[in-house]
């Protein structure tokens, strides 16, 4: 089958002759792919940030598919059935998945024990190839999938495997009271779905900050927030403390992760020398520019070791920090009400369309920002027939 | 800081998620005291290991399920192998992994060549996407890297001279 390859930092190639996946355990399906998206997680794996990324790895945990076969014991799911597919692989019965925190399943990951197992992702994440190919294995086939509900949009169903509940539980974590001061850093596709979601819980005011003026105007249109270039604010931190009566946002989200620009010595140290998992200068951002007291949410990806961030000022300023990788399973119901009553529109977001054949190329678009684009999606070419 | 009460009825679904429980201090997580269960839960049948699989040893054995998607080997599966010694949280595990990672790379060119395929290179890092739409910095990419391995060899060849020429002497 073809399949996207990953051969080192900045290098992948759309291989032909990768073998099709098989049925390893009796819960598992395999899934002919109909869409996958290029994650901006896969761009950490992408540049070489995430240690454990090994060359031969076919990433892509956004995806939806057509079920095509399944093992012998599972019971929700048959053959024909087009799914959407959660980013999780969760077993649906240890501790942590049954109290729904399918982020954190204790059985799909041997390789770690802080995350569960993520398809497509570093072996930090179980080691799973992804669904940027055409075909994908799914273990836990009972617990994670979806069947799309016929009047959901393919499209909506594809971010609905992560960007919309990840931007979304962004947002729920932030704790958000009415009328509440609401900072997202990053306009990438999950911070302009949190900086969207936010008003859901009844912000009062919505401010996104990133670097590229495309991506701003995008999130300003589509959040309906303030949009603001760090790039032209001399110390973000000091203008969000000014516009904010010099108390601090209620609440800070950090949806950048381990990428984030704006600090010489963060880029040098945790970018390039990679002294530390990544750069930290989004997370120093908001736990600077929240209230004492006030709630910083964190969905932006970090590397899994140390970093240099600011826990002295978390300790003095009484700060609760909440992070996690979205539940999505949890929120898919809700989400999809939202998305049939028109307060979510997350196919708005998609700005290009690209064969599988092109994953080289789509990669460097959305690396190097190119033709103004927001979120990529795959086709196969056996979803085009 | 919180703004008055304004009309937000252009936002539609203003408010509709507001949760009044969703208290900092109130984790959120279905609580089902099965955190303390630990090992007494029913796990699911385990998957056969065909491949080698490392895993944290901050945990006995593997997963219910896991991945087989490329199994360590060589030098860079000898670290990594190495690197799995360590628990998480310890530098020398991480450290040990991305040193693999970056040898697994020239693994990773070694192999196709043996398997008689010559990497496109210039395709594999999209590079036809950045002529497409950034010819301009492309091209000043080229000519800047041309123009420094040229100062580049060009001083490299006046101190091997200069050397020489002083052994000569």
């Amino acid at each position: 089958m073809i399949a996207m390859n990953f051969r080192g930092p900045f290098r992948v190639r759309a291989d032909r002759n990768k073998p099709d996946p098989v049925i390893e355990h009796p819960e598992d399906a395999i899934v002919r792919v109909t869409r996958s998206c290029i994650c901006g997680s896969d761009l950490h794996l992408y540049h070489g940030l995430v240690p454990d990324t090994r060359v031969g790895t076919t990433f892509g945990h956004e995806f939806t598919g057509e079920v095509v076969e399944v093992g012998s014991s599972v019971k929700n799911l048959k053959v024909g059935d087009h799914v959407l597919v959660p980013f999780n692989i969760a077993c649906g019965v240890c501790p942590f998945c049954k109290q729904e925190l399918y982020g954190n399943c204790h059985e799909s990951n041997p390789e770690a024990t802080a995350v569960g197992g993520i398809f497509g992702y570093s072996h930090t994440a179980g080691g799973f190839d992804g669904g940027q190919a055409e075909y994908v294995r799914v273990p836990f086939a009972d617990v994670g999938p979806m069947v799309i509900p016929p009047d959901l949009d393919l499209d909506d169903a594809v971010l609905l495997t992560d960007v919309v509940p990840t931007g979304y539980q962004a947002a729920e974590m932030g704790g958000i009271k009415e009328g509440d001061t609401v900072v997202v850093f990053g306009a990438g596709p999950v911070g302009i779905m949190a900086a969207k979601c936010a008003w859901l819980f009844g912000a009062g005011r919505v401010i996104i900050i990133d670097q590229l003026d495309y991506r701003l105007e995008f999130a300003q249109r589509f959040a309906q927030c303030e949009a603001y270039n760090f790039r032209s604010l001399s110390d973000p931190v000091l203008f969000l403390k000014k516009t904010t009566d010099y108390f601090g946002a209620d609440v800070c989200i950090d949806a950048v992760g381990c990428e984030a620009a704006g600090s010489t010595l963060q880029t040098i140290t945790g970018r390039k020398t990679l002294l530390q998992a990544g750069s930290a200068t989004a997370l120093h951002w908001a736990i600077n520019s929240v209230k004492k007291g006030g709630i910083v949410s964190i969905v932006g990806v970090y590397g899994p070791t140390g970093n240099l961030i600011p826990i002295g000022n978390v300790v003095n300023k009484g700060i609760t920090i909440r992070a996690n990788q979205a539940s999505v399973k949890r929120l898919l119901p809700k989400l999809i009400e939202h998305i049939r009553a028109g307060r979510l529109n997350p196919k708005e977001i998609i700005t290009h369309r690209v064969p599988l054949e092109e994953v080289s190329d789509a990669y460097h678009i959305f690396s190097r920002k190119l033709d103004n684009c927001i979120k990529t999606i795959l086709i196969p070419p056996s979803a085009r027939a | 800081m919180k703004k008055k009460p304004e009309d937000y009825s252009h936002i539609k679904g203003w408010g509709i998620d507001a949760d009044p429980e969703n208290e900092p201090t109130y984790p959120i997580k279905k609580y089902t005291g099965d955190d303390h269960k630990r090992l007494s839960y029913a796990k699911p049948p385990q998957q056969p290991s065909k491949v080698e699989i490392l895993h944290s040893n901050e945990r006995p054995g593997l997963t219910s399920v896991f991945g087989t998607s490329s199994p360590p080997s060589g030098l860079s599966g000898l670290i990594r192998r190495h690197a799995f010694t360590y628990s998480e949280g310890n530098w020398g595990h991480w450290l040990s992994l991305i040193l693999a990672d970056r040898i697994n790379v020239w693994e990773g060119i070694a192999s196709d060549l043996m398997h008689g395929y010559i990497p496109n290179i210039f395709a594999e890092r999209g590079w036809n996407a950045e002529l497409k739409y950034n010819r301009k910095g492309a091209i000043q990419k080229v000519v800047t890297g041309v123009l420094v391995a040229t100062v580049a060899a060009g001083l490299l060849y006046r101190l091997t001279r200069k050397k020489k020429k002083t052994h000569w002497l």
